[in-house]
């Protein structure tokens, strides 16, 4: 017979308020920690995107995401002749403003219109452009919907998360882009879009939207100004070259600097989101120390409200162990319904969050073993109120 | 002469200390014999729950010997280390409020006595059947103790102190709930199963129109015995 179940089914009403109670506590801890890895997960999205083996920025640097980098133009030619370099593709990054434009021509027809028809015309788009030359590293990763980049101009592959269906127009510094591809999760560390266009558009829109600095360049007679910069070249190597040494060999240009893939999300990690993963890291341990002491507390209530039965069950002849199954149960069951609870809330709402919420199954399941001990630890006090109990309290 | 299933010597038990120090009971010499109902019954903090609790082993007692049902069970110490497995398989004990355990039902309140003691459920809840059905509440066996009558509540919990089959029966006030017409039932219950399993009964009351179903009333004082009266030996009964 156990006890435990017994009891939980005869106030059940209050255990499942209990329960939902709890259940949206750990709902938010599950979602922080969801929130958590997201951050994460954003920061390395774009390098990873880019499938780089090794970048190429300006000498002294750690560019181009933790700080500025500018080399020329030229650079990812004497790259490709790096022994280990299979190839290379230079990249410019620019935040823009962009503004959706709506849906290109009048010849694309009902089901378009329809798609165009959600979407916000003239709403502001902040993009992360990637200027990338077609057919060389740095262009998007797998199209989940329309196609890649041609050589032709003014076209672009944006993010989903950009809410623009292939065939919108995209206007970015005036010039109309169209969106002829979409890829899925592809966004900066800031969590905006991620959008590809060419590397010549990616300098025509560098010139015009610093138009008026290029202007006055010009007017002072500064006629070398380079117009070819890039920020990065991205290489990838050969599966037997030594990504660090042909780093090494890269270093030797003094106005260059190179990294590898792992040094770059390094930087990603431990510079770019630090703060952000560091602010949230501590919510989640101050969220899970809370459900903690809510646990604890709980389970201490449910125990001292059931003084008379235990102390009942005390003078019948129950052991302790029957005693501390009761308690130790109910924690866990209380526990295991809250979390599951928490996790079919997250689960289904997840893609609400306006930034990635990412929750794999390990996650979870160290959510999971945190909540367990939780429950350990908070029935400690309890079976240890249940077990003082004088079974004389039962009488009178 | 019977077997003494109950036996105090020099029995005593004090609380607190200095000036607050109160002697619930000096010097108690008694004996519970098989087949006997023992009334307890005294002035209010004579100390009749006190005596009640010790013959229980839920309270410990400052000096004297305890032996029940022939076993030493305290003789200035506790002789054996689980009171609880002494309690589950020689004492029945039966509350002035039935102590029911509200999430079990009737019968289950009863099995759950005899699980306690290694009983297979299924069997402890055909035997907490049919002791239900003795004491004539079998008809409400699923029923929850919130729904049952005070005087059902009762016989349920009287059951339930009957499930090991105990030899020493222990009741502090168990008619005190009930009207006067219950309370005969309840004691006549009581005087039959004394008879039927040659048990030790004993029963702390005050309730004046239940003593004339005691084999002895003992009167307690200020935690002293003052004698005993022999109720149905006045009465003339058999
Ligand atoms: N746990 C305790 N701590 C301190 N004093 C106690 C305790 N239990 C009982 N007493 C005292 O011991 C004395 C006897 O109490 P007891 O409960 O045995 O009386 P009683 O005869 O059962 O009274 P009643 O008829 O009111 O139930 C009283 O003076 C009481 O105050
Ligand atoms: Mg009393």
């Amino acid at each position: 017979m156990n006890l435990a179940l017994r009891d939980i089914r005869h106030k059940l009403g209050r255990f499942l308020l209990t329960c939902a109670g709890l259940g949206l506590l750990l709902g938010v801890a599950l979602a922080m920690v969801g929130i958590y890895r997201g951050v994460v997960d954003e920061a390395l999205s774009l390098a990873r995107a880019l499938q780089a083996d090794l970048w190429v920025v300006e000498g002294g640097t750690r560019g181009p995401f933790a700080e500025a980098s500018r080399i020329g133009g030229d650079t990812r030619e004497a790259v490709a002749r790096v022994a280990g370099v299979t190839a290379a593709g230079s990249v410019t990054f620019q935040n823009v403003e962009a503004r959706a434009a709506g849906t290109a021509t009048a010849s694309s027809a009902g089901a378009v219109l329809n798609e165009a028809g959600r979407q916000r015309v003239g709403a502001l788009l902040r993009i992360q452009v990637v200027g990338h030359e077609p057919d060389r590293p740095g262009g998007p990763p797998a199209i989940a919907e329309g196609r890649g980049i041609s050589r032709g101009r003014l076209e672009m592959v944006l993010d989903r998360s950009a809410g623009q269906p292939v065939g919108a127009m995209v206007e970015m510094g005036g010039l109309r882009f169209r969106v002829v591809g979409l890829t899925a999760r592809a966004v900066s560390s800031g969590g905006d879009p991620l959008g590809w266009i060419t590397l010549r558009d990616a300098q025509d829109l560098q010139f015009r939207l610093n138009a008026p600095a290029a202007r006055r360049a010009a007017a002072g007679g500064n006629a070398g100004t380079p117009q070819d910069t890039v920020n990065a070249v991205i290489a990838r190597l050969s599966p037997h070259a030594d990504a660090e040494a042909v780093a090494e060999q890269v270093r030797r240009w003094k106005h260059l600097g190179a990294m590898t893939a792992a040094a770059q999300e390094e930087v990603l990690t431990r510079s770019v989101v630090e703060r952000a993963r560091r602010q949230l890291g501590m919510f989640t341990g101050v969220l899970l120390l809370v459900s903690g002491v809510i646990v604890a507390l709980i389970v201490y209530m449910l125990t001292m409200d059931k003084l008379r039965e235990i102390a009942t069950l005390k003078l019948i002849g129950a052991p302790d162990r029957t005693i501390i199954a009761l308690v130790l149960q109910q924690a866990l069951l209380l526990g295991g319904a809250s979390f599951a609870l928490a996790t079919v809330l997250i689960l289904s709402a997840k893609d609400v969050f306006p930034r990635r919420v990412l929750l794999g199954p390990e996650d979870i399941a160290a959510v999971a073993g945190v909540v367990l001990v939780i429950c350990l630890l908070a029935s400690v006090l309890g079976v240890r109120a249940a077990l003082r109990i004088d079974p004389a309290k039962a009488l009178g | 002469m019977g077997e003494p299933l109950v036996e105090l010597r020099g029995i005593a038990k004090g609380f607190g200390s200095g000036e607050a120090r109160v002697q619930a009971l000096s010097d108690i010499e008694l004996t519970v014999e098989a087949g006997e109902v023992v009334g307890l019954r005294g002035p209010s903090g004579s100390g009749k729950s006190t005596l009640l609790n010790v013959v229980a082993c839920i309270l410990e007692p400052d000096a004297g010997l305890l032996r029940l049902a022939g076993e030493t069970v305290w003789e200035g110490r506790w002789a054996r280390g689980d009171l609880r497995a002494l309690r589950r398989e020689k004492i029945g004990f039966i509350f002035q409020f039935h102590n029911l355990l509200p999430f079990l039902n009737a019968i289950d309140n009863v099995a759950l006595a005899m699980t306690l003691g290694g009983t297979p459920l299924a069997e402890a809840r055909v035997r907490a059947r049919a002791l239900l059905d003795h004491l004539q509440v079998g008809k409400r066996a699923v029923a929850m103790p919130a729904k049952l009558s005070g005087g059902e509540a009762q016989r349920v919990a009287i059951a339930r102190a009957l499930a090991n089959s105990p030899r020493i029966i222990l009741a502090d006030e168990p008619t005190a709930a009930l009207d006067s017409e219950r309370a005969q039932v309840v004691m006549e219950l009581l005087r039959g199963i004394a008879r039927d399993q040659r048990a030790a009964v004993l029963v702390v009351t005050h309730d004046d129109k239940i003593f004339g179903s005691f084999d002895r009333l003992v009167n307690l004082r200020d935690g002293r015995i003052e004698g005993e009266t022999r109720p149905r030996m006045a009465a003339g009964a058999q």
